[in-house]
């Protein structure tokens, strides 16, 4: 084919015009992507968001039996100092039937402090802020939609699917807690 | 109704030179003397009445948002302050936030108008398709707006409602960490929202003209739920403007009389006086409840005691809309001539208001009295939580059994020929009524 003429084809075979459509339509679904892209990851967090990832609390401010709420993130931060009775009943009900994410209460606090026990206070349903000390297990109860947490944030009844969720924290010293 | 011959005649030297560059006049007129059935009933003039409440949201909106300001710190101020200092803004303000319970209102009687005449059936299924996209998207903007405010219902309405999305299996987390803009709702959130909330109207509008287009092209479906024969045309048709024109705006003087009462001495009926706080992020009020245009979504959502499984029913309880078309097996329209099927309607629309009744309840409260009676599964059987159960179920059966068993099962009245011969004949008269079964034209 040393002449320039356009010839057409058999039917069925791919000529070179079907190749470049091909490549064409491939290259303007990538570029596509490429724009999409930044529009799309332009509503994550922004940085200046994400810096604010760790807060450092002074957990001897809070008395037994109290719950203290800080905020982390924009979000509330639930400190409780729990009482002996507290503790007493969390850990018996370490194994009861009507657990939905079965968790002790030592796998929630840290060895050596487990009388504070640090949960985001969202409840897992859809976010509402549990009211302390209310409920039929003695921990928080969620006006929204009736979720109970035990005094461990586990849930045992209602609608919320998980227990209040453990943020990452360490002790730096006795007193003193680092979230995030 | 598409081959419709135009009838418009340029008669300035204007329209003449502006008829062969841009025939925006001959579709204007075109439009107007669209031969019509000559049957609509007010039920049929809910189409106008919504036309005139979305100008009125974009307008007022627009006006709004000159002196708004998208901010955490100062959003609910900037209302406030268009609520005392403003010139007039209490009264835009007031005919913003009625305006969209208005504009609901008016697509549920309009939505249940179609339902009830069987306007979603062929050829019209784009048309209801279209309005279910455009309902779909009224209840995002409605959201979206009453986040704006930033008082507490807006805020922990923003809350609960992003977190259905955290509970879809997998992607959900970081999705709604995209939709939020951070770990938690806040200025990102509320920047963004706005945003979207400015620009959905306009994409509202854009489905509007489709849905239009729709119509025009598969023609105007009316109270008997025939289509009109060709040849019947000149008796069973009448014009656009005048007839419906003056209908139309009768029947939006009416509802404007309606609109006028809420904002003028009732303008906060509607809403909620918790939304008179600042949004405080850590404080949830004791009872949480979505504007009443959500309550039917929002009971059903909490009928299911799975938090993934409830979301699924809420948005399969819209989805179902989709996909009605295919649900109904009977070919004959209007329900006026389904006596089974009209029960069972009847049934529907108490269930879709009970639905809303109970949205507004507290699950645990008890129905009737104050007493209870025995613990089924997970609640008192004397609590709303087991009405809500019983009336979700009924509303996805009545899209999922009844509608296609009873078009099957049931036998349908005699169905008129054409629409001028129960008008002229009056209802009494049978001559000349075909059965059912005979209509093959579609």
């Amino acid at each position: 084919m040393a002449e320039p003429v356009v010839t057409i084809a058999d039917e069925g075979d791919a000529t070179r015009r079907d190749f470049i459509h091909i490549a064409a339509g491939a290259m303007a679904v990538g570029a596509g992507a490429m724009i999409a892209w930044p529009l799309i990851n332009q509503m994550n967090p922004a940085a200046d968001t994400l810096a604010l990832s760790t807060i450092e609390f002074d957990v001897s401010k809070v008395q037994e039996g109290q719950q203290v709420v800080i905020t982390w993130q924009g979000k509330p931060v639930f400190v409780r100092y729990r009482s002996a009775a507290e503790l007493q009943r969390v850990v018996a009900d370490d194994h009861a039937g009507d657990l939905k994410e079965p968790q002790t209460d030592a796998e929630r606090t840290k060895p050596g402090h487990e009388k504070y026990l640090v949960v985001l206070g969202n409840c897992t349903h859809l976010g509402c802020i549990p009211t302390f000390g209310t409920g039929d297990f003695g921990g928080w109860f969620c006006p929204c939609h009736g979720s109970h947490y035990d005094a461990a944030g586990r849930i045992r009844k209602g609608p919320a699917p998980k227990n209040l969720v453990v943020p990452e924290y360490e002790f730096l010293t006795d007193a003193r807690i680092k979230i995030g | 109704m598409s081959e419709h011959e135009s009838t418009y005649v340029p008669k300035t030297g204007v329209e003449k030179w502006l008829d062969t560059r841009l025939p925006i006049i001959r579709f204007g007129a075109d439009y107007l003397s669209l031969p019509t059935p000559r049957n609509l009933n007010y039920w049929y003039t809910f189409g106008a009445i919504l036309t005139v409440c979305l100008m009125i949201q974009i307008i007022t909106g627009i006006v709004l948002a000159m002196h708004y300001t998208p901010n955490t710190a100062t959003a609910f101020a900037s209302v406030e302050r268009i609520m005392r200092d403003v010139n007039g803004g209490w009264l835009i303000r007031f005919v913003h936030a009625n305006g969209a319970s208005m504009f609901f209102m008016a697509v549920y009687i309009h939505m249940l108008r179609g339902l009830y005449y069987g306007s979603y059936k062929a050829p019209r299924e784009m048309i209801w398709i279209l309005g279910c996209v455009i309902f779909f998207l009224m209840i995002a903007t409605a959201f979206l707006g009453y986040v704006l405010p930033w008082g507490q219902m807006s805020y922990w309405g923003a809350e609960v409602i992003t977190n259905l999305i955290g509970a879809i299996p997998l992607i959900g987390e970081p999705v709604l960490i995209w939709l939020r803009g951070g770990p938690a709702i806040d200025n990102a959130t509320l920047n963004r929202f706005f945003s979207l909330h400015y620009l959905l109207p306009f994409v509202i509008f854009g489905v509007v003209v489709l849905h239009l287009w729709a119509l025009h092209t598969s023609g105007q479906n009316n109270p008997v739920g025939i289509l009109i024969p060709k040849e019947r045309t000149a008796k069973d048709m009448i014009p656009f403007h005048p007839y419906y024109t003056v209908k139309d705006g009768f029947a939006l003087l009416l509802f404007l009389i309606l609109f006028s009462v809420f904002v003028f001495f009732m303008p906060d009926a509607l809403g909620h006086a918790d939304n008179y706080i600042p949004a405080n992020p850590l404080q949830t009020p004791a009872h949480i409840v979505p504007e009443w245009y959500m309550l039917p979504f929002y009971a059903i959502l909490r009928a299911v005691p799975d938090k993934f499984g409830g979301v699924v029913a809420m948005f399969g309880s819209i989805g179902v809309l989709f996909i009605l078309p295919w649900l109904d097996t009977s070919k004959v329209r209007s329900m006026r001539y389904r006596p089974t099927m009209r029960a069972f309607f009847l049934i529907f629309v108490f269930v879709g208001v009970g639905l809303g009744w109970c949205g507004g309840q507290l699950p645990d409260a008890p129905v009737i009295g104050s007493f209870k009676t025995f613990t089924l599964i997970d609640g008192d059987l004397n609590s709303y939580l087991w009405l809500t159960r019983l009336f979700t179920a009924y509303y996805f059966a009545f899209f999922f059994l009844i509608l296609p068993l009873v078009g099957l099962k049931e036998t349908p009245l005699p169905i008129p020929a054409s629409i001028s011969e129960p008008v002229l004949t009056g209802s009494d008269a049978m001559s000349g009524l075909v059965p059912a079964q005979a209509e093959k034209k579609g």
